[in-house]
């Protein structure tokens, strides 16, 4: 069966279920929700299984460049199952966890939508423009998303993503326009090879790249990440750090891939790039063990692990196919791991935050009165991050060992280690307040069975990708990289 | 039945208690206790039938691929199957002892959860056929006993168990760094003797001793080498039956058993020594063994001088394999379960003696041997064995120790051994002159225990066992299947080749 159908089927979907959860009663939004996920499901599923080669489609028969054309590669593809399987555990933790919320619960399922419908086209994206229409609609779900609790703060970090959001977009703009401007093209079908080692080129690529990094998150530009993840409802925290933030390093990925100039070192870039990787696994680290509150900690870790993902760029420009090869299955990795462990990690610290009925870690003190499977599956998605054995984080981070091994990159394995001392420093932090007891007369609500087994759910996945790694990376494996195993 | 499954099958065994004991509730102690005792006893049957099979000469492999060039192996040979042996054997006997020392305390559900896990990476460790799986079950191991020693929640646990993470984490680290390193130098590293290893490459050299540095270290923690042993003695407040597995079995013997791995099965012991990597170690697990020796003479705390005998005793294996010799391997590879047995003697005896007469100082001993004559025969037992007393096991493993030493031409090391044994007898003495002649003035504290009984006899069940295992150990070495035979057939096996 050819994929090309699911195509459309993958973005008229969502936006349909956006539509529709617009227009139907409040309490008809997550029922509503709940069903449309299982479209979703089945053609993420179907187009991972079926799909041979990149699975290419145009929009009413145009092709680039003058028409919009989607592509769907493995790197794709395994976003587009990633981003479905993430959003449905979080729509099945959202119905429980918004019930009390009324206005919340009643935007979150349209933006939940929006959100899905603009992640999956920047996953098909495979022109500059249309990549940025689908990064602005993001944006903005997002940070509507991040709005939905409606407290000061809430609204305040909602308006400090939405201006670092709108930068970000300006400089990518720019960078854009420089291209469009020199070659008249967008689509990277048409400028893959094209492009020359001139200032033009190099001064787009670095607007587009600082816009991006800006979206990312990426040290320095950081400072609007832990109050936007942080301070929002479970869920929204959840999609936000599992798969928001990824869908603009995705981009930063595919013009390094596709559109960086034939001739000219990248090795400068590269190396700047893993550099601030680099200080955001440091101090990510070192500021989330430094929260008092339970979610912010959490988000710093996301800081910290995006840095991980950025130690892609030199260890892929190393120069020797099989180092480049396993980076790129390295980072696939850990964008899979880190996406479903974070979220896992995100829905257990808000079913711990509803037990305890506090936000600050040390309320945990005397958690072990009640059911453990929420600490449980805080611990799996732990062991994840810190990157230890069974996790796809552990299997990520020994790709990443091996690639710099074998090209002699001292410096970034000293940063992947240290960064594992890191994050244990900050996790553990987290189990040494479970394990105390609390004050006698402190009341504890247990989580509901939904609540704890979405968690346990993700957690148990993230354990899973890493004991059967070959599967998704064989999937997701690029042409560029096929040759290097 | 598919057999190349039996070491799933026995690794799963306790992974499924585990599952269970995470989701039941902390009422239901009997459903607990059933599920603990019968997963713990179905292992030890499980591990029974494939020794018997192993020394048949059969295979048992199971592979698993996580990505490419990289499997997750499961393999049962004979050095596997000692260890296999003393983890679930031991198992069962601390399940049993748990189940009388926890009785009506708080979070039980969590501990038996944990100590599953705990074994279930031991297990592991015992399986592993090659260092990538090794490597993985031994950090699963560190994070599964974390869990134990803060167990308490006390603030002095807590700190414990901060320091039981920096070593053993950071340990891990290096580790993870040795293997990673092997890996990216060698190509995929089974354990088969040291046959990956790139004999005729001179350039090479330098690194792997370096990459053998990296690994010792890391397993070094664990094994508690000098000066990486501190964590062992802060860890002593975790509850008694963790004390006794980590000291007996799972977390110093892990390390034990990867430096034995290592030499034997990752670089092959010729080549080993053909790098001049053994002598270094041999001189390292010297100066442990004296060195715990000196400390455990000053402890006051009971725990505390087991603690430290422990870090004195587990380097006997490094310095054993690191010799450099058939004999020696032997002593080392018997010592690895004689000191098991001995030393979780001791450490149930010590728990005996606090939750019976809330005995937990030296000092606090006098006279201890008529209110308690069982557990204080168990504890000679395994005094004893630690001072290397024939007939006891402790000092089968000596003698091969020695025997070895001489082989080797290292009189150094026989001048070690003796000085530890002086050692020892300085540090078990006293204490047990005091149990058996100590005069005690004031009456012992009540309990609520059988008449019939000087203490629950959940806790004295496995403390006899353990000490008559210890007892026959030594007495039956000759005999077929005695722990004697399994390390000479481990060392003929590896010799042959």
């Amino acid at each position: 069966m050819s994929t090309e159908a699911l195509v459309p089927w993958l973005l008229v979907v969502p936006l349909t279920a956006a539509i529709l959860t617009l227009l139907v009663p409040e309490r008809m939004r997550a029922p509503v929700s709940w069903i449309a996920c299982v479209p979703m499901l089945a053609g993420a599923v179907l187009i991972t299984v079926l799909r041979t080669g990149a699975t290419i489609y145009s929009f009413s028969g145009w092709e680039a460049p003058l028409g919009i054309s989607f592509t769907v590669d493995g790197l794709a593809g395994g976003m587009i199952l990633l981003t479905a399987i993430v959003s449905a555990v979080c729509a099945v933790h959202a119905r429980t966890s918004l019930r009390d919320e009324a206005s919340a619960n009643a935007w979150f399922w349209p933006l939940l939508w929006f959100m899905w419908t603009a992640l999956n086209g920047v996953w098909m994206s495979a022109d500059l423009f249309n990549l940025y229409v689908c990064l602005e609609l993001l944006g903005l779900a997002a940070v509507g998303l991040v709005a939905l609790r409606g407290t000061p703060e809430a609204l305040s970090a909602a308006l400090r993503y939405l201006l670092a959001a709108l930068l970000g977009s300006l400089f990518y703009l720019l960078g854009l326009a420089l291209i469009y401007g020199s070659y008249g093209a967008l689509a990277f079908t048409t400028l893959s090879g094209v492009l020359e080692a001139v200032p033009t080129v190099y001064v787009a690529l670095a607007l587009m790249a600082a816009g991006l990094a800006l979206k990312t998150a990426l040290f320095p530009l950081h400072s609007w990440l832990p109050s936007a993840h942080g301070g929002a409802l479970t869920p929204v925290s959840a999609l936000l750090s599992a798969l928001v933030v990824k869908a603009s390093l995705y981009v930063l990925i595919r013009i390094w891939l596709h559109l960086t100039p034939a001739s000219g070192s990248l090795a400068g870039a590269a190396t700047v790039l893993g550099l601030l990787g680099a200080g955001a696994v440091l101090w990510g680290s070192w500021m989330a063990w430094r929260q008092e509150k339970l979610k912010y900690l959490v988000a710093y870790s996301t800081v910290a692990q995006i840095g991980y993902l950025f130690l892609f760029f030199p260890l892929v420009t190393s120069g020797e196919a099989r180092a480049s090869g396993l980076a790129y299955d390295g980072f696939v990795l850990m964008l899979i791991s880190h996406a479903l462990a974070k979220s896992a990690m995100f829905l257990s610290a808000g079913n711990l935050i509803f037990a305890v009925g506090g936000e600050k870690v040390s309320d945990l003190a005397g958690i072990n009165r009640i059911r453990q499977t929420s600490m449980v599956s805080f611990g799996i998605a732990g062991v994840g991050i810190m990157g230890l054995p069974p996790s796809g984080g552990f299997t990520a981070k020994w790709l990443y060992l091996q690639s710099a091994l074998i090209t002699g990159q001292w410096v970034w394995i000293a940063v992947l280690l240290a960064g594992s001392v890191l994050s244990a420093m900050y996790i553990f932090r987290v189990f040494h307040h479970a394990y105390l007891d609390g004050p006698p007369q402190a009341t504890f609500r247990t989580p509901s069975i939904w609540l704890e087994s979405s968690a346990m759910f993700l957690a148990l996945s993230s354990v899973l990708i890493g004991l059967s790694a070959w599967a998704p990376l064989e999937w997701m494996r690029l042409p560029i990289f096929k040759g290097s195993h | 039945m598919q057999e190349g499954l039996l070491p799933i099958l026995v690794l799963s065994t306790s992974l499924f208690a585990a599952a269970v004991m995470f989701l039941i509730s902390e009422r239901s102690a009997a459903l607990r206790n059933t599920v603990n005792l019968l997963a713990a006893t179905v292992q030890f049957l499980l591990v029974v039938w494939m020794a018997l099979r192993v020394l048949g000469e059969a295979q048992y492999e199971t592979r698993l691929s996580i990505v490419a060039g990289i499997d997750l192996v499961l393999r049962a040979d004979a050095l596997g199957i000692m260890f296999v042996g003393l983890s679930s054997l031991l198992w069962l006997c601390t399940t049993i002892y748990a189940i009388g020392y926890l009785e009506g305390s708080p979070n039980c559900t969590r501990f038996f959860g944990f100590f599953g896990l705990c074994v279930a990476s031991t297990i592991g460790i015992a399986l592993a056929g090659n260092l990538f799986t090794f490597l993985l079950f031994y950090e699963f191991l560190t994070l599964s006993t974390y869990p134990l020693v803060v167990h308490h929640g006390t603030d002095k646990a807590l700190r414990a168990g901060r320091i039981y993470l920096i070593y053993t984490l950071g340990g891990g680290i290096l580790l993870l760094l040795g293997v990673a390193a092997l890996y990216a130098y060698v190509g995929n590293v089974e354990f088969d003797a040291g046959a990956m290893m790139p004999i005729e490459d001179e350039t090479l050299f330098p690194a792997l001793s370096w990459i053998f540095a990296l690994l010792i270290a890391g397993l070094g923690v664990k094994a508690a080498l000098v000066p990486l042993h501190s964590w062992l003695p802060a860890a002593m407040v975790a509850p008694a039956p963790v004390s006794a597995l980590l000291h007996a079995v799972a977390v110093v013997k892990a390390g034990a058993f990867g430096i034995v791995r290592v030499i034997y099965d990752v670089y092959g012991i010729t080549f080993a020594w053909h790098l001049g990597l053994l002598e270094p170690l041999a001189v390292l697990a010297a100066i442990t063994i004296l060195y715990g020796s000196l400390r455990a003479l000053t402890q006051t705390d009971l725990k505390r001088r087991l603690a430290f005998s422990t870090v004195s005793q587990v380097s006997y294996i490094a310095l054993g394999i690191a010799l450099f010799g058939p004999l020696g391997t032997v002593g080392a590879l018997a010592h690895l379960i004689h000191q098991g047995l001995m030393k979780i003697t001791l450490f149930f005896c010590a728990g005996n003696y606090a939750e019976t007469l809330h005995i937990s100082r030296i000092d606090q001993l006098d006279g201890v041997g008529r209110r308690m004559p069982v557990t204080s025969a168990a504890f000679t037992i395994g005094a004893f064995g630690m001072i290397g007393l024939p007939p006891t096991a402790g000092f089968i493993s000596k003698w091969y120790l020695g025997l070895g030493a001489l082989d080797a031409g290292a009189g150094w090391a026989v001048a070690v051994l003796i000085a530890s044994g002086l050692l020892n007898a300085a540090y078990f003495l006293p204490p047990l002159y005091r149990i058996w002649f100590g005069q005690r003035t004031e009456p012992w504290p009540e309990g609520n225990f059988p008449r019939w009984c000087e203490t629950s006899p959940w806790l004295l069940l496995p403390t006899s066992i353990t000490a008559i295992m210890s007892l026959i150990a030594g007495l039956l070495a000759a005999m077929p299947f005695s722990p004697l035979y399994w390390a000479d057939v481990v060392v003929g096996r590896a010799y042959l080749q």
